[in-house]
């Protein structure tokens, strides 16, 4: 634990979707470089936050404060809040067919750069970055050829979004299940690719529902979110504790 | 923040960057058609009697067909005895030949504002252009290099008179003027077009291309095109077209005829921006074109590309007639339709020699109230002996008032043919917006990603400088697509 000013702060979180609360109150506070695990079981809200801190569309914040970096988070569009470096592994990455992954990519780095006053990376520049960092997740230069996730596998997709945030070097990454689906390889490349990637400037949330991700990614704190409200918080011994009992006894004391 | 594409305000908003007037002295003949009319323009441009005969007898037929009305379109009927069929700037002399130093600087001016530039210095390296603005050709750049290479390119009426022979021997011999009633039409009273004739074995060493302007109100167009690629030889050809922006609708009725003769090859493609009206409907060009090609010889090829973006309606089905043996069709389309426009085009491949080879890609996008059809014919005829067809038409709509049709037809006589057909129909979803906005690209980029991803089989097929027009072209009319 540091005590630096969080980088994101969420206070008092309350939002619906299709007019049922799924987040019911949450707070959390992550500071510069902290890698936190939120786990939880299905329909606790995990989803949910991650995507209403990147800004989809469709949520509804009732209430609460979310601030990034010192800066209203709530009244930035979704590109504002990539371009401050708030970025979205997604659970399910879309596919795009006929949108070239070289092309798609490259406009997505040169956005965020431009934003951040660096100048967009030329075709060369960013052949290079793109070489430098797609061997981590094992994705080779064809990959650039193809169509944005169009006939990847469930594998392929995981490593694309890993392989995005580390092209697009965010402040904070938000890891949607990035684990789940994945055979035990994938997962290694998968952590392989997160590991590279941490840094005291760069804080990750990984959302997970098994303790096997934090074998290989060594997470500062775990916590665990059940209808909507983080119940408990705690260190790597809390995702064993899990392993081994499930949510109930969680559950149990919450009532 | 509201960014669901199923809230699309319709797509407006941003102006039709070609849609000035040109502030000129006209000749413009009084509205009506009659045969005095088309013997008076057939005098006006000192057309040798056959072709005046050929006009006369095109007219003498159109009195007797009934204009078409089995496509998507609706529209309000057209009074042809109310258009004005010729239309010329009194500064161009019908008898030129010209050089462009004699060319009135004010159509020098509007092509320059067109992003054409006519002085050769200017000019898109490698392309060589017929300017035809309204009823007559205004100036052809790059002749004598042409010339060297014994490439023909000049003005149709001026081929009229200096090749008669090629004329005679061609014209309508892929569209001949009872083919329908706007092909009569404008075999009838077509004014100037683009001629070109490359000779056996010649690989024409420049892009070829036509730009189309409509200026006069109350006019329509009706040029007319030839091109003929003899033995072994190799051209390809573009053309662009726009107009003013008026409140009327203004009738453009062109026939393009290509012929390929053995082994030859002509690509031709188009970039159709003509005013495609307000968001009301209001104003627009009424695009009802006939284009064909014939791969008469063995071995050859011929390919249309085409991007439409303007006419408030446009009817147009560049075919292939494929009666060469081993010959090959192609159509590659990416066609839009946005406020108002209606779009019902596609292709026909008519299937006659052994062998033949034809592929089909339509790409239609309709967005506002746009209304966009693909309608194509496939036909085997009982020649065709091992021919073989791949179609593939996709549709992509966006927002909710947008629709699209696929009206394909297969006609298969033989038994060894093979036709494969694939249609998809999408929208842009909003969970591929978010993506995209997730990475830094704000909504507007991401839908012009999102589209030319959509679009990128057919504008590989475009010369690289006019698949980079094309793509501006579409990211401008979609501008304000989403908000």
């Amino acid at each position: 634990m540091n005590n630096e000013q969080p980088l994101l702060d969420v206070r008092n979180l309350w939002i619906k979707a299709q007019d049922q609360f799924i987040l019911n109150g949450l707070d959390l506070q992550i500071r510069p470089g902290e890698v936190h695990a939120i786990m939880g079981p299905n329909g606790s809200g995990k989803s949910t936050l991650v995507q209403s801190l990147a800004g989809h569309p469709g949520y509804t914040i009732e209430k609460g404060e979310i601030s990034f970096d010192g800066e209203d988070l709530l009244t930035l569009t979704p590109e504002e809040r990539a371009r401050r470096g708030l970025f979205l592994a997604f659970q399910y990455p879309v596919e795009i067919s006929g949108l070239g992954n070289g092309y798609f990519l490259k406009a997505a780095v040169n956005a965020v750069r431009e934003a951040r006053g660096q100048i967009p990376y030329d075709a060369v520049e960013f052949l290079k970055a793109f070489r430098e960092l797609a061997p981590l997740v094992g994705l080779g230069q064809d990959f650039l050829e193809r169509g944005v996730n169009a006939g990847f596998s469930g594998g392929e997709k995981k490593r694309n979004e890993i392989l995005q945030m580390l092209l697009l070097e965010p402040r904070l990454a938000l890891l949607d299940e990035t684990d789940s689906g994945l055979d035990v390889d994938a997962l290694k490349l998968v952590a392989r690719g997160v590991n590279a990637t941490r840094s005291k400037d760069r804080s990750i949330v990984l959302v997970t529902h098994y303790q096997r991700l934090l074998d290989y990614i060594d997470p500062d704190v775990v916590h665990v979110l059940i209808k909507g409200r983080i119940v408990r918080s705690g260190t790597r011994e809390l995702a064993h504790e899990i392993e081994r009992g499930g949510y109930e006894p969680l559950l149990a004391t919450m009532a | 923040m509201n960014t669901s594409t199923d809230e699309l305000t319709p797509l407006l908003q941003r102006g039709y960057e070609a849609g000035f007037v040109t502030d000129i002295e006209t000749d413009q003949s009084p509205p009506g058609l009659s045969e005095e009319v088309i013997t008076r323009l057939s005098e006006t441009k000192k057309e040798p009697r056959y072709l005046l005969d050929w006009r006369l007898q095109a007219y003498r037929a159109w009195i007797g067909m009934q204009e078409p009305h089995w496509s998507i379109a609706t529209y309000p009927p057209i009074d042809y005895q109310a258009i004005s069929y010729y239309a010329a700037p009194r500064s161009v002399d019908p008898k030129r030949p010209k050089s462009l130093d004699e060319v009135d600087p004010r159509l020098l001016e509007t092509y320059r504002k067109l992003g054409v530039p006519l002085h050769e210095q200017a000019a898109l390296a490698g392309v060589a252009m017929d300017a035809v603005f309204d009823s007559v050709s205004v100036a052809t750049t790059f002749r004598e290099t042409l010339k060297k290479a014994g490439v023909i390119f000049c003005p149709f009426s001026e081929a009229a008179i200096e090749y008669p022979e090629l004329v005679h021997q061609y014209l309508g011999s892929v569209v001949p003027f009872r083919d329908n009633f706007f092909a009569a039409l404008n075999s009838a009273v077509f004014s100037d077009g683009s001629f070109v004739y490359v000779p056996p074995g010649v690989r024409c060493p420049m892009e070829l291309s036509t730009y189309f302007r409509i200026n006069a109100a109350k006019t329509g167009q009706f040029e007319r095109t030839l091109i003929i690629a003899d033995r072994g030889s190799y051209v390809s050809y573009l053309e662009g077209c726009t107009a003013p922006m008026r409140d009327e609708n203004q009738l453009h009725a062109a026939v393009v005829e290509l012929v390929a003769l053995e082994g030859a090859e002509i690509r031709y493609a188009t970039v159709q921006n003509w005013y495609p009206g307000d968001e009301e409907g209001r104003g627009g060009i009424y695009n009802f074109v006939t284009k064909r090609g014939d791969c008469r010889g063995a071995r050859s090829k011929i390919s249309w590309t085409q991007v439409e973006t303007g006419s408030a309606i446009t009817w147009k089905y560049p075919s292939c007639i494929l009666r060469g043996d081993e010959s090959i069709g192609e159509f590659y389309s990416v066609a839009l339709a946005r406020h108002r426009q209606q779009a019902d085009t596609g292709t026909k491949m008519i299937h006659m020699g052994r062998r033949t080879r034809s592929v089909v890609i339509s790409k239609g996008i309709s967005a506002g109230h746009g209304r966009n059809a693909y309608r194509g014919m496939v036909r085997m005829a009982p020649t065709a002996l091992h021919a073989h067809n791949y179609t593939r038409c996709d549709s992509l709509l966006i927002g909710p008032h947008s629709q699209a049709y696929t009206i394909p037809v297969l006609e298969v006589r033989h038994p060894s043919a093979r036709i494969e057909h694939e249609a998809t129909t999408s929208k842009i979803a909003d969970d591929q917006i978010f993506y995209c906005r997730q990475r830094g690209l704000d909504e507007e980029t991401a839908v012009h990603l999102l589209v030319n991803g959509f679009c990128r089989e057919v504008f590989q097929k475009l010369p690289l400088e006019f698949a980079v027009e094309a793509q501006k072209l579409i990211a401008v009319s979609l501008e304000g697509a989403v908000g």
